[in-house]
């Protein structure tokens, strides 16, 4: 399975882990990622560049996706936010009269965007392509005993429409299946699908705080020794944030945020260092003694 | 006679009653005999009028014109004369809870009270310039086309039960006033859209939405209330409404990716906060100082795409469309 890799912004800036330990799971997963493909593309616009100008954001999603179609590959992305908007672009796409327009502009460059391969995320990639029994055989450290609370980022989750969760229902439930098939127990909240207040911790501080401190607080008063994230913002938000949060709510919280090529990483038997699990703010050592790995 | 088939459904409502267990919610399970064509109102009216009189719920025109019937099922926001029970019920069973982000008044009934204040605080009503013309206000068909999408809502509550920020901040206009008062804001007829957006700009408007599509989601009539909130912002930026951090957010960003097609997380921060804003960059410090600890400070020269140039051509070509 080959791959244009779509690394977003984050991973090659405040998540470098991310990046690291991306590269590391997929050998192991029989994933090819191709890194040169996609060395002309731009950001996807994060939601942001869509406020004000959709058709410009849906271009250059548009042109993103045909670099990659040039070399006959699809779009692998590790980020929910870099995903749903690709997504959403590509559900847009699906309008002829649209495509058209925006095909043109790309005609300037040689480009073509048909949309015959979707964008997809790592963790669809695993759930549907590897899928339950592949994967199965190739974990070599049963994550037994570690419980963890899936949180899975606002665009990997809404709109169900562009995503198509219709077509492929699994996507709803495929954070928590992968918990299941390291062997993890899921701790289920009812923030998994919510808002970590990322957009608006620049903006708005303390909404943003209040909801890094309910999820947090929630899940780790429901027992989770971590929570598990998609989407390399969730985890800033959520990782980053998180000390200051708990000051907030005066309490402790202290639960480490772990990304999902980290958790696939452990699972298949490889080394916390190489995965970069030390290189969080919130401490992962306890979670690491927890499954008798030394920190 | 049409054939159905009758199933039993287990139907578990949260109840709050302010005279029974000292005001505390509770949850209580009813087995329903129900048909194939069910919606989960019509489960809700079988059980009100076969097995718990006591049951509050609210609900009028059952064809979801009149909006009153918003409930949470499974935890999302919906209508429930709209929502089929064969589709939500998972292993026959289904929870049903009164909307998020209004007080209770009895079992699914909520108070509307502060969605009411909300959607009068935008003033949700023509105000239109110059003289009063004999006839109506007249408005040319093209320029009233895309709002009848806006027009469309309800006011049945469902994005307002369900948005992620109304649930940590109470002030925030949410996501129904907010498309209300873009319906009005995009009339052409209405003369006070500067003063409009003036005080949209003002904390808990358009700047405090995240962006989560809580609302786009729930929404029963497709009404798209974030899409018009980002409407607004553009429609703010355009008319100068622009010295707030929102505004700058938005205006970096878009700056940054214009010129090195990447985004550069330090400068966006920088940007939008004001190089000289030496307050508040100060308060960021000890986050940027934790990060720096465990290694993750991203780098101040980031990657850039490496063809700028196009993608700069793409933005010439499509910014001021
Ligand atoms: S998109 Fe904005 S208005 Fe809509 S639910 Fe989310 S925060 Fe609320
Ligand atoms: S915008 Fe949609 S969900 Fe919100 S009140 Fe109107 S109809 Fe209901």
């Amino acid at each position: 399975m080959k791959f244009a890799f779509f690394p977003g912004c984050v991973s090659r800036g405040a998540c470098p882990e991310l990046y690291t330990s991306t590269v590391k799971i997929s050998g192991i997963l029989g994933i090819e990622l191709d890194e040169k493909a996609l060395e002309s593309a731009s950001c996807t616009g994060a939601g942001v560049l869509q406020e004000k100008n959709q058709l410009l954001g849906d271009t250059l999603n548009a042109r993103n996706i045909a670099l990659a179609e040039k070399q006959n590959l699809p779009i692998l992305t590790i980020c929910s936010t870099c995903q749903g908007v690709m997504s959403q672009a590509e559900y847009r796409l699906e309008n002829e009269e649209y495509r058209a327009q925006i095909n043109e502009t790309l005609a300037d460059e040689g480009l073509e965007y048909t949309g015959k391969t979707p964008t997809r995320h790592i963790l669809w990639i695993i759930v549907e392509e590897i899928g339950e029994k592949k994967f199965k055989s190739l974990v070599k450290r049963q994550l037994d005993g570690l419980r963890l609370a899936p949180f899975y980022g606002c665009y990997l989750v809404r709109p169900s429409k562009a995503l198509k969760f219709y077509e492929k229902p699994e996507r709803e439930t495929c954070l928590e299946d992968l918990t299941e098939w390291v062997g993890a127990t899921v701790v289920d909240f009812p923030g998994k699908t919510a808002c970590c207040g990322f957009p608006i911790v620049t903006i708005n501080e303390k909404a943003s705080l209040k909801m890094v401190g309910n999820h947090t607080s929630t899940a780790k008063d429901l027992g989770a020794d971590a929570m598990v994230t998609p989407c390399p913002l969730c985890h800033l938000n959520l990782d980053q944030y998180q000390d200051r949060a708990a000051g907030m709510m005066k309490r402790k919280i202290d639960l480490p945020i772990i990304h999902v090529p980290q958790l696939v990483g452990l699972a298949l038997g490889l080394d916390p260092e190489e995965l970069k699990i030390n290189k969080h703010v919130i401490s992962t050592k306890k979670l690491l003694t927890e499954i008798s790995l030394k920190p | 006679m049409l054939q159905t088939a009758k199933k039993t459904i287990q139907i578990e409502i949260k109840r709050q009653d302010p005279e029974i267990n000292n005001g505390e919610s509770y949850n209580q399970i009813y087995d329903v005999e129900v048909e194939d064509w069910f919606t989960v109102l019509d489960a809700l009216i079988k059980i009100r009028e076969e097995i718990d009189g006591t049951l509050s719920l609210r609900c009028a025109c059952r064809a979801s014109i009149c909006g009153s019937c918003a409930m949470r099922v499974n935890g999302q926001a919906k209508l429930v004369c709209k929502t089929k029970l064969s589709v939500v019920e998972k292993n026959n069973k289904i929870l049903v809870e009164p909307v998020g982000n209004m007080p209770v008044i009895s079992d699914l009934v909520a108070d509307f009270k502060p969605f009411w204040d909300k959607f009068n605080a935008v003033e949700p009503y023509l105000k239109p310039e110059g003289e009063v013309p004999e006839g109506e206000y007249l408005a040319p068909n093209d320029d009233m086309v895309h709002l009848v999408g806006v027009m469309n809502c309800i006011m049945c509550g469902a994005c307002v039960s369900d948005c992620t920020v109304l649930e940590v901040k109470d002030n925030f206009l949410g996501p129904a006033a907010l498309a209300k008062s873009y319906r009005f804001i995009a009339d052409p007829r209405d003369g006070s859209q500067f003063e409009r957006l003036q005080n949209l700009e003002k904390d808990g408007g358009i700047w405090d939405c995240t962006r989560c599509m809580q609302c786009v989601e729930v929404c029963p009539k497709d009404v798209d209330p974030m899409e018009r909130i980002m409407s607004l912002r553009s429609k703010s930026i355009e008319n100068k409404i622009d010295k707030n951090y929102g505004a700058r957010h938005a205006k970096s960003f878009t700056d940054l990716i214009k010129n090195n097609g990447i985004l550069n997380e330090v400068l966006l921060i920088l940007r939008t906060k004001g190089l000289f804003n030496i307050i508040e960059l100060a308060k960021l410090l000890p986050i940027a100082i934790s990060a720096q600890l465990a290694g993750k400070r991203p780098p101040f020269f980031s990657h850039s795409s490496k063809n700028k140039n196009q993608i700069k051509k793409i933005f010439k070509k499509l910014e001021d469309k």
